[in-house]
């Protein structure tokens, strides 16, 4: 094959590229781009919400009187600047990071295909979801500037919102079609491709949880894409499916055929929207469990407990959605129902961290960066993990619900949960994917100062949730019961720029590790799945000779062995 | 590369299909949760609607049941193109394969008077919620006819090289793409007694 590669032109071989490694860097830069801006949309936030009404330095003069005249940010910009928050971090940066970037790169490596199954739709997959990217970055250009009606996109406000709103529907439905050639791929590809001796309980657990999460995107995004079109079509076509008879607008009822029901989007956005918190974390857990036990260098503890729990979270993921919804005046039946399936669901998530957490026990642990962001995954998941207790049960969400505190329960799961498994797999597989080791020394100051930093942010949420304040406040001090906890957002503003200084270690380590980086051999970390049985970078076809598999995908220290490693490729016992 | 990937011609000896055709069953499974999404969303419509006309009074049901045969004689025809295929008959492949797409744009035809005729008294989408959610099911539903129509024109014509060179495969893909066409005809069967009968 090789002779092949040296004959595509450099446009085929980097931009419109069919091979997955290619394709899973093209992601993995894209996404941690656009994880970049989504932060820096969150740091802009934060001034408004640490000094109201006072001039952002710097910064503010270049935004113009439109957005914010005198530097100070008008509310519909700072609308703006959250729902393009949410949405940029969810459907462009850690998705597309989780399975496009690490799914795309490492699947096919450990399961010993030479590529995926449809590799032409891979690359369709990619493009689709960088003109998706690229409509929704353009829509900050607009008149009246992005969607401001959250990520959520609630109607009614979103039926009349500015043309922003359509843009923003045109862009997801690019992304839902990304994510759906993506998810058949990687289906297709782990069912049909596993390499000889690879059965379903040898898959690595990163594999499996890649395989859920497909299932999930493949099955959960249609009913979005659906509620999309809806969408459009009162936007566009003057239709009245989210707009009830006699809305009233600016003093004025309406004038439309009337007839909707603004719930029929909550129900079809969070049937989507539920399953999608899975499809976060899940790709986070499966790489948390690939660097603990290589890194604890023993199995993981509980592996077939682990990959039944992700099998049946991702089947209750698809029945619990209207937890979301328990201030809609949905029936006490009702809310029992979801209130019960909320708390199951949540047995599967304690065992497999529990799994993990034990993992640990008698293991001789190697605290490398990886390693580092992985064990911080455990307590910071847990966090996000419980404090969703209260937002499950309705009595308690009732005062809970759209305060700080859910802003601080989710991002506790998203930011320091699942974005730290994701650094942990780029120090981890970076040697892979380049052929040299990052900086340790640059990683473990960009640890340090982020865990500190990240919990300073999220941490206080949770007070400012209980004192009741509302998470959709432009101005928190024009609110009595927001005044004793202003304190705090001058706090989490101050952390949150802190945690953008702290980054700057990383981005060094990142580029300069390309060119400076320690040069590594096939197996740096002396793992045994399949990734490491190839050179670093792979070539094209990824392996030399097809592998033949021997074994499970964890067996570390086994009794009796000279190597503490036994890779899942290698005969003999 | 893809001569490096397996089961791209010969079925997985344990799964027993090749990866085209577990990747458009997957697909096809997507595309039930899409229009499953639209069903569901049509029962809440009707059950939270005061009033709810009944699709006959409103739509012209001969013509809809002439569309709904010629769906079925297209099934018809796509399946006997992959049989010709399957004898090794190129020829009379072409002409059924032909057949389904004149059909198919017969199909799209009855659809386009029957759209006109409402546009002629002045019933659009934002008429009524009826006239929204028909409008929006049919609409999509004629999307998916039109995708169909040009998968199967390039499987008519220059798609049918492969059958020279990778004759396991091509037969293959036709079976995908009348999988994909019944699955269309399979959604009007649904979309017929909902929107014009009940």
């Amino acid at each position: 094959m090789s002779h092949d590669e040296h004959k595509l032109p450099f446009w085929r071989k980097y931009i419109f590229s069919i091979d997955h490694k290619v394709i899973g860097i093209q992601y993995g830069i894209t996404a941690l781009l656009f994880l970049l801006l989504g932060f820096c949309l969150m740091l802009m936030m934060r001034w408004q919400l640490a000094f109201p009404a006072k001039p952002m330095p710097w910064i503010g003069g270049f935004f113009g009187d439109a957005l914010m005249p005198g530097g100070i940010m008008l509310p519909e910009f700072y609308n703006q600047l959250g729902t393009m928050h949410g949405t940029i971090m969810i459907f462009l940066g850690v998705v597309p990071l989780g399975v496009g970037a690490f799914g795309n790169y490492f699947v096919p490596l450990q399961i010993g295909a030479p590529d995926m199954a449809f590799p032409k739709l891979n690359m369709m997959s990619y493009w689709v979801y960088f003109v998706g990217g690229v409509i929704m970055l353009a829509s900050f250009f607009l008149p009246q500037g992005a969607a401001q009606s959250g990520w959520t996109a609630y109607p009614p406000l979103s039926d009349i919102a500015p043309a922003g709103q359509t843009w923003w529907l045109f862009g997801m439905v690019f992304l839902i079609t990304s994510s759906l050639l993506g998810s058949v791929n990687f289906l297709v590809t782990i069912i049909q491709l596993r390499a000889d001796g690879l059965s379903f309980f040898r898959l690595p657990f990163f594999v499996w949880a890649q395989f859920v999460t497909s299932f999930l995107l493949l099955l959960a995004f249609p009913p979005l894409e659906a509620a999309g079109v809806l969408q459009l079509m009162d936007r566009l076509a003057g239709t009245s499916f989210f707009l009830p008879s006699g809305l009233v607008v600016s003093g004025e009822i309406l004038q439309v055929s009337g007839g909707g029901n603004p719930l029929l989007w909550q129900h079809l956005f969070w049937f989507l929207a539920h399953p999608e918190v899975y499809v976060l974390i899940l790709p986070a857990m499966g790489i948390v469990a690939e660097i603990m036990a290589c890194n604890t260098r023993k199995p993981i503890y509980g592996y077939k407990s682990m990959v039944y729990s992700v099998i049946f979270l991702g089947f209750m993921s698809f029945i619990v959605w209207a937890h979301h919804m328990y201030l809609v005046g949905m029936s006490t039946e009702m809310s029992a129902f979801f209130q019960v399936t909320t708390m199951i669901i949540s047995i599967p998530s304690v065992i497999i961290l529990t799994s993990l957490m034990l993992s640990l026990w008698g293991g001789s642990i190697r605290f490398n960066t990886p390693m580092l962001f992985a064990i911080a995954f455990l307590p910071m998941f847990g966090i996000g993990g419980l404090t969703g207790l209260p937002l499950g049960l309705a009595a308690s969400d009732i005062h809970l619900h759209d305060t700080y505190y859910v802003i601080g329960h989710f991002h506790y799961v998203v930011a320091p949960g699942t974005i730290f498994a994701l650094f942990a797999g780029i120090y981890y597989w970076f040697p892979k994917m380049t052929g040299r080791k990052m900086s340790e020394i640059l990683g473990k100051i960009h640890f340090w100062f982020s865990f500190i930093f990240i919990n300073g942010v999220f941490m206080p949420m949770f007070s400012m949730g209980l004192a009741g304040v509302s998470r959709r406040l432009w101005d928190p001090t024009q609110y009595a019961h927001a005044q004793p906890t202003q304190p705090l957002n001058v706090f989490i503003s101050i952390s949150a720029w802190c945690l953008a200084l702290s980054q700057i270690p990383f981005i060094i380590n990142f580029f300069g590790s390309i060119f400076w980086g320690e040069k590594v051999d096939t197996n740096p970390w002396q793992a045994t799945t399949l990734e490491w049985a190839t050179p670093s970078p792979p070539p094209h076809g990824n392996f030399e000779t097809v592998p033949t598999v021997y074994r499970g995908p964890y067996e570390y220290s086994v009794p009796g062995r000279e190597k503490d490693f036994h890779p899942q490729h290698e005969s003999g016992s | 590369m893809s001569d490096m990937i397996r089961y791209i011609s010969k079925p997985h000896p344990v799964t027993g299909v090749t990866n085209a055709k577990l990747g458009i069953w997957c697909f096809l499974a997507s595309e039930v949760m899409l229009f499953g999404a639209l069903f569901s969303a049509y029962i809440l419509l009707r059950t939270g609607a005061t009033e709810w006309p009944v699709g006959a009074d409103l739509l012209n049901v001969p013509l809809a049941t002439v569309n709904t045969l010629i769906l079925i004689a297209s099934s018809v025809t796509i399946v006997m193109s992959w049989a010709s295929l399957a004898m090794k008959d190129l020829s009379r492949f072409r002409i059924y394969m032909g057949l389904t797409i004149l059909l198919a744009c017969a199909f799209l035809v009855v659809k386009g008077f029957e759209y006109g005729a409402k546009f002629e008294h002045h019933h659009f989408p934002n008429s009524s919620t009826f006239y929204a959610i028909y409008y929006t099911l049919t609409g999509l539903h004629g999307l998916h006819i039109v995708g169909g129509i040009v998968v199967n024109l390039y499987l008519l014509f220059p798609g049918s090289a492969m059958w020279q060179t990778e004759p396991e495969r091509f037969l293959g893909r036709i079976e995908c793409a009348g999988l994909y066409w019944h699955f269309v005809d399979l959604v009007w069967i649904f979309l017929f007694p909902v929107l014009y009968l009940l």
